[in-house]
């Protein structure tokens, strides 16, 4: 911001059409192609690659680990490439191509790639894992301490060292006082005396074995928690470091079937791969589902199921209206300011300015916040302070009213701001030849500032309407989307497509984030096509005034 | 050489981002065995996180392990859990409200906990129930909160036995330019069903019926019912368009402040709220939350706080150890609660603290007609639209065809 936004002397600045955000030169100084080496540089660059392979080395042991192969050899051959291309003198073009390609790539083309392949799956919640992790989960909390059965006093022990050598539980019988030792074979008891038993029953030294303490047996965790001694009822299990309970895990997977059998109710489930879940007979699920590729059918629920296309083509219009008003009300504010400050009678409009670009300067979460609580009908100041009792976010046209109106506040001193920039680098001359030519003023602001400022702001204007087409923090720190219709909770009247599609994905049962990959590929087909017919049309404009 | 540079130095970024996609499968801790032990890692959110800190500290200096107590906003706590539990990391213990279970469950992130009958006795029942999902006690509780209805005694010297007595009082008061609202209990545009639960359970509505074994039972949703649209017909005479006593312009930000700013006599709030009334300085007594007359009694929902044990949990053992164990000590209750301020669920720890705090038993008074909150899956449905019918009701909209609405669409989601 060292750069005045105005002032007396930027009049004389050079035409130009370029980026109209003031403070970044966009042109360097020297060519490169024989640049001296200095010595600042050359270390950068020894640093910094050096810190490439480093992270190319620390990347590449966990892939070796998990036996990812393919993506070792992309990142053997991307750090190559690198190397080769920052090292040597050629390519120079490539030098300047290569980081902003390989970023577009990681931030925008793997994302919308992930986002297209997630939506053709069941993923979210209770389809987050692999089929085996749901077996795993199924059985591990079917584990049910037996009916009447009750909890040992247990230690950790090992013939071996307390690192490496097998475990096993040293078990007292709380009525008897007699240990037993246990293992993964069966319970035998051991000699009476061997073993020192302290009062509750814990065992704390036995002939022939090292009882592990706690430090100890929390590093072999696993061990432990795998350690199981099968009784006659069923099997005894570590509860923590120092219990031990007699547990039967009543469902048990079976291969042979490839389904779920319940030991005590008699049922079986079986294993459905189109749904990602075990299925009994009479359509019953178990809850925890694995995740699978369910083909189109998450775009087919947003194209059939009523309750989400029903409302679909009234929400897009709002969305458009939302977008174009916000978009277009702030453009049309902030411009009409920023000509107002351009006169040159017009007095203290730095103070002006300053001012005008406080609301741009508060974090909008905030101020999102204070207007909806602003917009309160009996406690809100609007309403007070006008003496009103307008339900703001009760009615379909107050809230929309509403929500514009606190888009236009947010976003005018941007448009402001740049409305000033692009105001600047229209030359005066310009509209002063027209005034010579006997134009009145708002003829020459028609016929030259306006298409002079269209031409260097569609751009910006087209970033703007893509971002309040999606909008969310908008919608859902105000309304939430309220007014509600009585008959349908799931679509309000101010709500997005945005808003709409996360409370679809995310305000359900639980979290889909197949469903809102594929809504969310609707989304970007509308903002990709309003973008790509506005970029053209500006193209167009652009060939006439140029 | 400023461009050439920042190449670099985008390349470095690139490289570390690269690293990052490439590593999902990070290869477990394996620090060798014979240093220090195991390491115990516990997911919180900030306040329990500093009442926990000395707590765990001490665990792990007893027995020789690391114990580290990570602090993670409580909103995000279940949602980033269940991620990170099914790329197969994150915490071996974690603390977070019941009615998580049924998620929890679900993605295979949490395991059940094996407590012995005497170590269960040593609890609330309620508490022990609520942590109970599938006939496994998937949790160690160690608080319990529900609803009560908190007055301004100088405004309001009698408990209100019924809702019609509390209309009858607030709109005197309201009369007399004393306050004006006649009772604050949160709606919002979009409604809130856990508010408003006790006059709907009083008026006859529920949300599911219960299974043989006293399970909540997804097939039989109340919503939508008869029951509920008279519970709602009731509600909507109390509504905007009715007795004025709901409103929607009352919300979550502006309930308790409006209290406190003595604009209302009566608020319906839980223990949270009894910190910002001591620090305005407000005379209040705390009751139950009061039903229709000739009505079923209020039945606010009660909420358990509760420690996990991770599934995924690299140190299973010890976070079994430290839950079953350790948790169940009423110094460790008695040190949250001085955090924020709920019941104990471990009666031993809720004698400690009542004689210092006459609230706490009065909120678990209010509590006693409370039902658990449920904790299966399908309960994550019937928050938003039954919120919003709510909102629509007491907005003034038509009780039956709301209510019917927002039953089929709670039923559209349930599985």
């Amino acid at each position: 911001m060292s750069t005045p936004l105005s002032g007396p002397g930027s009049a004389q600045q050079a035409p130009g059409r370029g980026p109209v955000r003031t403070g970044s030169p966009r042109t360097s100084r020297t060519a490169r192609n024989h640049a001296p080496i200095t010595v600042a540089g050359l270390a950068a660059k020894v640093i910094l690659l050096g810190l490439v392979a480093g992270i190319a080395i620390w990347a590449a042991f966990p892939l070796v680990e998990a036996e990812m192969w393919v993506w070792l050899a992309v990142l053997v051959l991307t750090t190559a490439a690198l190397f080769y291309l920052y090292l040597g003198r050629r390519h120079i073009p490539a030098k300047y191509l290569v980081p902003g390609t390989l970023f577009l790539i990681a931030f925008q083309v793997v994302p919308v790639l992930y986002t297209a392949s997630t939506a053709f799956t069941n993923f979210g919640d209770g389809h987050r894992g692999s089929k085996d992790d749901a077996i795993v989960a199924i059985q591990s909390s079917s584990v049910k301490q037996v009916p009447g059965s009750a909890q040992y006093p247990m230690s950790v022990a090992t013939k071996g060292d307390p690192a490496t050598g097998a475990l096993v539980f040293l078990i007292t019988d709380p009525q008897t006082n007699t240990v037993s030792v246990g293992d993964a074979r069966g319970l035998r008891p051991l000699d009476p005396g061997a073993a020192t038993v302290a009062p509750g029953g814990k065992v704390t030294a036995a002939d022939g074995y090292t009882v592990l303490n706690v430090g100890q047996a929390s590093a072999r965790s696993k061990d432990i928690t795998d350690l199981v001694v099968p009784t006659a009822g069923g099997a005894l299990r570590s509860s923590g470091l120092s219990r031990v309970y007699e547990g039967k895990a009543v469902r048990a997977y079976d291969a042979g079937c490839d389904c779920v059998k319940d030991s005590d109710s008699g049922r079986t489930w079986t294993a459905d791969g189109e749904v990602g879940a075990f299925v009994a007979t009479d359509g019953e699920r178990l809850a925890q589902g694995w995740k699978v590729n369910v083909g189109l059918s998450n775009f087919t629920r947003v194209l059939t199921d009523e309750r989400i296309s029903g409302p679909f083509l009234g929400t897009l219009i709002w969305n458009f209206a939302f977008a174009i008003g916000s978009t277009g009300g702030t453009f049309i504010l902030g411009m009409l300011i920023a000509l107002a400050l351009h006169s040159p009678r017009m007095r203290g409009t730095n103070l002006y300015r300053m001012l005008l670009i406080l609301p741009y300067a508060m974090p909008s979460f905030a101020m999102l916040l204070v207007w909806r609580d602003m917009f309160n009908t009996d406690f809100g100041l609007i309403n007070n302070l006008f003496g009103l009792s307008v339900d703001w976010f009760g009615q379909d046209w107050s809230a929309r009213a509403a929500v514009i109106l606190v888009q236009l506040w947010l976003g005018y001193p941007y448009m402001f701001l740049v409305a000033t920039g692009a105001l600047q680098a229209i030359p005066r001359e310009l509209t002063e030849a027209t005034s010579v030519d006997g134009a009145s003023p708002w003829q020459s602001f028609k016929a030259v500032t306006l298409p002079l400022l269209l031409v260097a702001l569609s751009p910006l204007l087209i970033s703007s309407f893509a971002f309040n087409f999606n909008n969310f923090n908008a919608i859902y720190l105000t309304t939430e989307g309220a007014p509600f219709p009585a008959d349908n909770p799931s679509n309000g009247a101010t709500d997005l497509l945005i808003t709409y599609t996360y409370r679809l994905a995310f305000g359900g049962q639980a979290a889909q984030f197949g469903f809102a990959a594929a809504i969310s590929l609707f989304i970007f087909a509308i903002v990709a096509v309003v973008s790509a017919v506005s970029f053209r049309r500006t193209r167009q404009q652009e060939d006439v005034y140029a | 050489m400023r461009i050439r540079t920042a190449g670099v130095v985008a390349l470095f970024a690139l490289a570390l981002a690269a690293s990052g996609c490439g590593d999902s499968d990070e290869p477990a801790a394996k620090e060798s065995p014979k240093a220090a032990g195991g390491k115990l890692v516990i997911w919180a959110d900030d306040k329990r996180t500093a009442a926990l800190k000395p707590f765990a500290e001490k665990f792990g200096q007893e027995n020789g392990v690391t114990v580290e107590v990570q602090a993670v906003p409580n909103e995000d706590l279940q949602n980033n859990f269940v991620t990170v539990s099914s790329q197969g990391g994150g915490p071996d213990v974690v603390i977070g409200a019941h009615d998580w279970i049924g998620n929890l469950v679900q993605n295979g992130a949490i395991d059940p906990v094996q407590l012995p009958d005497e170590q269960k006795a040593a609890f609330n029942e309620t508490a022990i129930k609520a942590v109970t999902f599938n006939g496994q006690l998937y949790g160690v509780p160690y608080a319990q909160e529900n609803l009560a209805l908190i007055r301004n005694t100088e405004l309001a010297p009698e408990a209100p036995k019924t809702i019609e007595d509390l209309v009858a009082t607030g709109k005197q008061l309201k009369a007399q330019k004393k306050v004006t609202e006649t009772l604050c209990l949160q709606v919002g545009q979009k409604g809130d069903a856990y508010h408003i639960y006790p006059l709907y359970s009083s008026a006859g509505g529920y949300l599911f019926g219960t299974t043989a074994n006293g399970d909540y039972d997804p097939k039989d949703l109340g919503v939508g019912k008869p029951e509920s649209i008279a519970a709602f017909k009731k509600i909507a005479a109390l509504g905007e368009k009715g007795e004025g006593v709901l409103k929607r312009s009352i919300a979550d930000t502006n309930s308790t402040a409006t209290f406190t700013g003595k604009k209302c006599a009566f608020l319906v709030s839980g223990p949270w709220a009894t910190a910002d009334v001591k620090k305005a300085g407000i005379k209040y007594d705390v009751s139950a939350v009061p039903g229709f007359a000739g009505g079923k009694a209020a039945a606010p929902f009660v909420g358990v706080q509760s420690f996990y044990v991770a599934a995924k949990g690299k140190n299973k053992a010890l976070a079994q150890e430290f839950v079953v164990n350790y948790v169940a000590k009423p110094e460790l209750a008695v040190a949250l609660y001085q955090a924020d301020p709920r019941p104990p669920a471990l009666t031993a720890a809720l004698d400690q603290v009542k004689g210092s705090d006459p609230d706490l038993a009065k909120f678990i008074e209010a509590g006693k007609n409370g039902q658990v909150l449920p904790a299966i899956p399908a309960m994550a449905a019937i928050w938003d639209p039954f919120g919003k019918a709510e909102a629509a009701v007491i907005g003034g909209a038509d009780p039956t065809s709301t209510v019917t609405a927002a039953g089929k669409t709670i039923a559209g989601s349930i599985k």
